[in-house]
């Protein structure tokens, strides 16, 4: 009994979609958020297992390449979580809600 | 790869990482769905340790479960009234329906596909001290126009929060 590439694609997989249902089902944006963070966490996972497990280089080709991109999906979520939360109390301090079904200045 | 404790900590740490994730989406206070948000980010930083990432896991525990969260209790407490409510929207049922459909496939294509991976004596071969020292010369070295995108990204990100958020004093 091992542990292969499959669990680790398997778990990110799960967590992807936990992700998933909980940015197009909740009400709150910060929730929304949290669903976005959730899925990008998950694809971490998955960028590090196939880094681990990856045959398909030679083993002195850049074997670090998914930590690299890892790196970066870092940089860009707290970015993007800092510009969404401003993006939220902006709302907030407009409408007097951040509840997505009640935001809708945008439907025709 | 093959010892007990990896595969022990392997379906522990993935058991909390995805049973965290589910209670963000059960709680039904904001605050508690963070505290499950942050339990998964951490049982997935376990999971990158096991994978041999220790850099990567180290900054998981700084920024997910540590920078990210204090942003969205600021975010949380500046919005006392609506904030705390996790209640669901309109689309609850087609949201659960596209995520099992995304979990199953992915889980599927994981399970059916034969990966070319590596095993054994070739994965302990890859095996690092740490990682930390590649990952800086890769940043530096191959990817440095990516890097320095990422720095102009974050300044502009900084900037921009602060600039949308700014109590207009002149008027």
């Amino acid at each position: 009994m091992t542990v292969d590439l499959a669990h680790y694609l398997t778990v990110s997989g799960l967590l992807f979609g936990v992700g998933i249902s909980i940015a197009l089902a909740k009400r709150n944006a910060i929730a929304v958020l949290m669903g976005i963070e959730l899925m990008l966490n998950a694809v971490n996972l998955s960028f590090l297992s196939f880094s681990r497990f990856s045959g398909a280089f030679a083993i002195k080709d850049n074997p670090l390449d998914g930590h690299v991109f890892v790196v970066f999906v870092l940089t860009v979520a707290a970015a993007e979580a800092a510009v969404a939360l401003a993006l939220s109390v902006l709302i907030y301090r407009r409408r007097e809600t951040v509840d997505l079904d009640r935001i809708n200045l945008l439907r025709w | 790869m093959e010892s007990l404790g990896i595969i022990v900590a392997f379906y522990l740490l993935s058991a909390i990482a995805v049973g965290g994730a589910i209670g963000v989406f059960l709680a039904s206070d904001l605050i508690r769905a963070l505290a499950f948000l942050v339990l998964s980010f951490v049982a997935t930083a376990g999971l990158f340790l096991t994978l041999s990432g220790d850099f990567i896991a180290i900054a998981q525990i700084l920024i997910y479960a540590g920078a990210i969260p204090v942003l969205i209790v600021f975010a949380v407490m500046l919005a006392p009234l609506a904030g705390r409510n996790n209640g669901n929207g309109l689309y609850l049922v087609p949201g659960l329906a596209l995520g099992a459909a995304v979990a199953v496939t992915v889980a599927f294509v994981a399970v059916d596909v034969e990966w070319n991976e590596l095993s054994g004596a070739l994965l302990a071969e890859r095996d690092f001290a740490t990682t930390a020292n590649a990952i800086g010369n890769a940043l530096v070295g191959r990817y440095v126009l990516a890097f320095e995108i990422a720095s102009v990204l974050l300044l502009a990100a900084l900037i921009g929060a602060i600039v949308l958020v700014r109590e207009d004093e002149a008027t």
